[in-house]
């Protein structure tokens, strides 16, 4: 059973390689019983996203927004 | 081909509509100066970052009659600055000793801060759900929080954070770049991750957006 120290490893792994099924199931077995971990899934894929429209230079678009 | 092109005296009318925003000035600035905050803090050289703006710049004026508007042009400028950089880190590397820029023994850290000794949550430490994401990357308030947080992060962990996120690098690159196993870039990677999201729950997500 991993602990919450390595499912954050794994998540944040899993943004560079694909993780193996073994990974991926116990990392599913994890998440599904921890809102802690699943925050941290969410919250890397909002981080990639940030980042990526960072290196756009969105962040000074969001000045001209209307919404 | 046809006669109006080669007038240099008088464009047409959709090469004016580009041409105008090649003699917008203040937009010009503007970009050039986003585009050097953006070189500088992966780059960490003023002057390396100047050059990359200029070439990039230099690169993407030449084809600027291909763009509809300033929105097209930014992301393509940016796209040539991403590439700059790339190429301009991987120099940077050549000629410095790749030891002296990354020590791996200097990103020893201490995880008992986030976690228990059984590896779970501190209670206190536990991330929460971030509430709307999606307006946050709309908001000018929270980019200046976002490069607040990236600043924060310890020099090397920023530096490869942000070869991958914003240069788009993949592992091994970076690792032949930067002279690190893939291990330790993992490593370096879920501390980076690790100390960003916690700075930007604590400073943003959680704290509270402030109202439009």
């Amino acid at each position: 059973m991993l602990n919450c120290q390595e499912v954050t490893r794994l998540l944040s792994e899993s943004q560079e390689r694909k993780l193996t099924l073994n990974e991926q199931m116990s990392l599913k077995m994890h998440v599904m019983m921890c809102s802690g971990c699943r925050n941290f899934g969410k919250q890397m894929h909002t981080l990639r996203q940030a980042a990526r429209a960072y290196a756009k230079g969105e962040d000074e678009l969001a000045d001209n927004s209307d919404e | 081909m046809n006669d109006e092109d080669a007038q240099p005296g008088r464009a047409g009318a959709p090469p004016a509509a580009n041409a105008s925003l090649l003699s917008d000035t203040q937009f010009l600035d503007s970009l050039r100066r986003q585009m050097f905050k953006f070189a500088n803090l992966q780059l960490g050289d003023v002057d390396l970052a100047e050059d990359a703006v200029q070439e990039a710049l230099i690169g993407a004026l030449k084809n600027a009659g291909s763009f509809g508007g300033r929105a097209a042009l930014k992301t393509w400028v940016f796209a040539i600055l991403k590439h700059k950089i790339a190429d301009t880190l991987r120099q940077k590397q050549r000629t410095a000793s790749a030891s002296s820029l990354l020590r791996e023994d200097e990103e020893e850290e201490d995880f008992s801060a986030l976690f228990d000794s059984k590896g779970f949550w501190q209670a206190d430490e536990r991330p929460a759900a971030w509430g709307n994401p999606e307006a946050a990357v709309r908001n000018v308030q929270f980019w200046r929080v976002f490069e607040v947080c990236l600043e924060n992060l310890p020099g090397k962990q920023g530096r490869v954070f942000m070869m991958r996120e914003f240069v788009e690098l993949e592992s091994d690159e970076i690792c032949a770049t930067v002279g690190i196993t893939v291990t330790n870039l993992n490593v370096m990677l879920h501390r980076a991750r690790l100390r960003l999201r916690e700075c930007l729950e604590n400073r943003w997500f959680v704290k509270g957006e402030p109202p439009c």
